[in-house]
């Protein structure tokens, strides 16, 4: 498939794991992949296999999905319950586990909750509904912002009555510096989020470099990126550098999309603080609706409980999201936590670190099963 | 890479051989109500069959059962078609009924012989349209060669049911009775697949007409029972299953696991269709678990797999098969993939429903 296959090409790939291996010699390294898209293209690929074994990734916050505090959860099942009612939401979103089960369950329960793959598809439902009243479910960091913030502008444009929004938008920079004070953690750089420069840009990231004194490279999502990216990492040490770099430079462009920032400004408001799954309450972490578009607030519109529930007490996503925990080490991980039951947000998407270690990575990298691996090329 | 790091408590094998353990177990049903992803031929399914029905019919229950009559070996199946919208790109619900149950008889290795079908029907279904449902049952069923001897017809009122759901049958005759079997299943067998996979489930998708993409893209809804019958008489199959709902995926892990052994794929053997990658590629979905309606995956002895690739491909339906793996005797119940770029990953059931209402 042309515009895909060059970015997951095995011979590229094994020539920049060499010159990986090359530059990385001699100590061990560990880079934090800041976004799930990342993280889920590491397990379906299989790049920790390419990788030397003295560069360890580890898997950080920027799983849209995974940060979303059971509270907000439980908040949007109330709407969603609520008489007349159409609920929408992304896919992932449905079997997020709330304090009494998830979207899913309420649907099964008789709520009407529906899957959309765009916030316009949400608005699409709610032309087609006008006796209805239609929410959508907005998550997503910066990536996804500015398409609910065109929505909500549309909204309002055409005067749809029956539409709102639950917003869950947050941003990338604050959970990053949450991580970055955390003093269990110990980072020789991050491979940026890609899908988020592409709206902020490259420059938010400067307070990585300058301040914390940590390189940082924006990547693409397709397995020769992060290969690529690693080796940017690793070389910028190696020479001396520390700075933000840009190698998904295909898409990301260093001042980001003007236009996406500013429908977002025009729409969103910071809020003071917002709660993060795991994380706890970061200030100035999330956006809110600004009073222009109020009419259009779910959480104005609806009554929502907004009660703080405290995450299970077995559950470590906090510890995985800031990358402390590998996924296999939480007490619970594969055993009462899975995908199919998941405890943690980590297991739910296909983006969090625990989902793509259960379905992709589980299993012993031992030589003698990749050597059985190799047989196969007899066939 | 051998050996394992010590990371705080637990070090990654431990985990991994606790996981093996606890999904050993036998399977409980955690919801409380049934949900979608209990009908999408994955995991929860399994937990349904394993945790309620098995248990109270006192019975395993397959694809298929097989019993012998006045020394004829029988193999009886039964399925129901749900399928929306009812007419989709290759095909349509009465052409699938016929052709899914033939195929659930003949991946058993037994030759179709008789149907029967229950209609529930919604009241203010169109009969025009019942017709042509019923024309293309009719149609499909002289083309496989089966007879449709007995049916009921039951109609709910409007907004209790979706204009037409369909039950079937299926009665075979096994001429060659204890040749097929998930005991044959040995190590060293290889692994292969009639043909590019995914197709049915895009195009289902595609006909919703959710997603604004155009393709060519058909469904591959046909009866198998020749191509079956071709590879068993061309080499020693040991097993065959069709890959519907859960997909290509899901059939490898029933089969690893029925047999307790572990299976191998290489990415670049598994054939699929550009269309089919594409649509997959933007709705983040694997095309291993997206349902296929006339696609088999069948294990053979490794000595004899040249033959059964040779027939397979002069066969209409298998010109695109291929050998995608291979049965290894670690890691038992697991079935794990060497990517294309270079790396390997565990390939699990399908979890969840991405695709509701396939069939």
């Amino acid at each position: 498939m042309k515009f895909v296959d060059e970015f997951r090409d095995q011979g590229v790939a094994a020539r920049l794991a060499r010159s990986i291996a090359r530059e990385s010699a001699g100590r061990d390294w560990k880079i934090m992949e800041v976004c799930g898209g990342h993280t889920h293209t590491i397990y379906k690929y299989g790049i920790e296999d390419v990788l030397p074994s003295n560069v360890e990734l580890v898997h950080g916050p920027g799983c849209p999905v995974c940060v979303i505090p059971m509270g907000r959860v439980d908040d949007g099942i109330a709407v969603a319950k609520t008489e007349g009612v159409i609920f929408t939401c992304f896919g992932d979103m449905m079997r997020v586990p709330g304090s009494d089960g998830s979207l899913l369950d309420a649907k099964a329960q008789g709520a009407d909750v529906r899957m959309v793959y765009s916030p316009l598809d949400a608005l699409k439902i709610a032309r087609q509904n006008p006796d209805r009243e239609v929410v959508f479910f907005a998550i997503g960091f910066e990536t996804t912002a500015p398409s609910t913030a065109l929505t909500l502008m549309r909204a309002a444009d055409e005067d749809v009555k029956n539409f709102s929004v639950f917003c869950n938008h947050v941003t990338i920079v604050p959970p990053m510096k949450a991580i970055l004070d955390s003093p269990d953690l110990r980072l020789d750089g991050f491979l940026g989020p890609g899908h988020v420069s592409t709206v902020v840009g490259i420059r938010p990231f400067e307070f990585v470099s300058a301040r914390y004194d940590k390189p940082v490279v924006v990547v693409g999502f397709e397995p020769l990126d992060i290969l690529q990216g690693v080796y940017m990492i690793v070389k910028q040490i190696k020479e001396g550098r520390c700075e933000v770099e840009n190698q998904y430079t295909r898409i990301v462009r260093d001042d980001g999309n003007p236009k996406g920032l500013e429908v977002m400004q025009q729409v969103f408001a910071l809020r003071p603080h917002f709660e993060w799954r795991g994380l706890g309450f970061i200030s100035q972490s999330a956006l809110r609706i600004r009073d222009e578009y109020a009419a259009f607030d779910a959480e104005l519109r609806f009554e929502v409980p907004g009660v703080r529930v405290a995450d299970p007490k077995a559950c470590q996503c906090g510890e995985v999201l800031k990358g402390v925990l590998k996924p296999y080490e939480c007490k619970v991980f594969g055993t009462a936590c899975t995908p199919e039951t998941p405890i943690g947000t980590c297991m739910v998407s296909s983006e969090g670190a625990c989902a793509a270690y259960y379905n992709y990575g589980r299993f012993s990298r031992a030589a003698s099963r990749i050597e059985a691996l190799e047989k196969l090329e007899v066939l | 890479m051998a050996e394992a790091k010590y990371v705080g408590k637990w070090n990654e094998q431990e985990v991994l051989d606790r996981i093996e353990h606890v999904r050993r177990q036998a399977p409980r049903i955690r919801d409380e109500a049934i949900n979608m992803s209990h009908g999408a031929g994955g995991k929860a399914t399994h937990t349904l069959i394993e945790a309620l029905f098995q248990p109270a019919f006192g019975n395993s229950m397959g694809d298929q059962a097989i019993f012998d009559v006045n020394g004829s070996t029988l193999a009886v199946t039964t399925d129901t078609y749900v399928v929306s919208p009812l007419f989709f790109p290759g095909g349509n619900i009465g052409e699938l009924a016929i052709n899914g149950t033939v195929n659930d008889l003949a991946v058993g290795g037994a030759e179709p012989l008789y149907i029967t079908c229950g209609f529930v029907l919604e009241e203010g279904l169109e009969v025009a349209l019942l017709r042509q449902v019923v024309e293309a049952m009719a149609a499909a069923a002289e083309a496989a060669g089966v007879k449709l001897v007995a049916g009921d017809t039951k109609v709910v009122p409007r907004g209790k049911g979706d204009k037409i759901f369909i039950n079937t049958t299926g009665i075979g005759l096994i001429r060659e009775p204890d040749r097929l079997g998930i005991g044959k299943v040995v190590t060293g067998d290889a692994i292969l697949v009639t043909g590019p996979i995914g197709d049915h489930g895009t195009a289902i998708m595609l006909a919703r007409g959710d997603l604004d993409i155009e393709t060519d893209l058909e469904s591959d809804t046909a009866a198998v029972h020749t191509l079956c019958a071709a590879m068993m008489s061309a080499g020693d199959v040991h097993f065959m299953r069709d890959a519907t709902r859960g997909g290509v995926g899901t059939v490898l892990n029933e089969i690893a696991r029925e047999a307790n052994l572990g299976i191998a794929i290489r990415e670049d053997a598994v054939p699929v269709r550009d269309e089919v990658r594409g649509a997959a590629e933007i709705l983040g979905i694997d095309p291993l678990y997206v349902a296929n309606e006339g696609r088999v995956v069948a294990v053979v002895a490794g000595g004899e797999i040249g033959a059964v690739l040779d027939a397979c491909r002069a066969h209409s339906l298998g010109e695109r098969a291929s050998v995608i793996g291979e049965v290894l005797a670690e890691p038992p119940g697991m079935v794990f993939m060497h990517t294309a770029f270079g790396g390997s990953r565990v390939v699990d059931m399908l979890i969840g429903d991405p695709l509701p209402r396939i069939c």
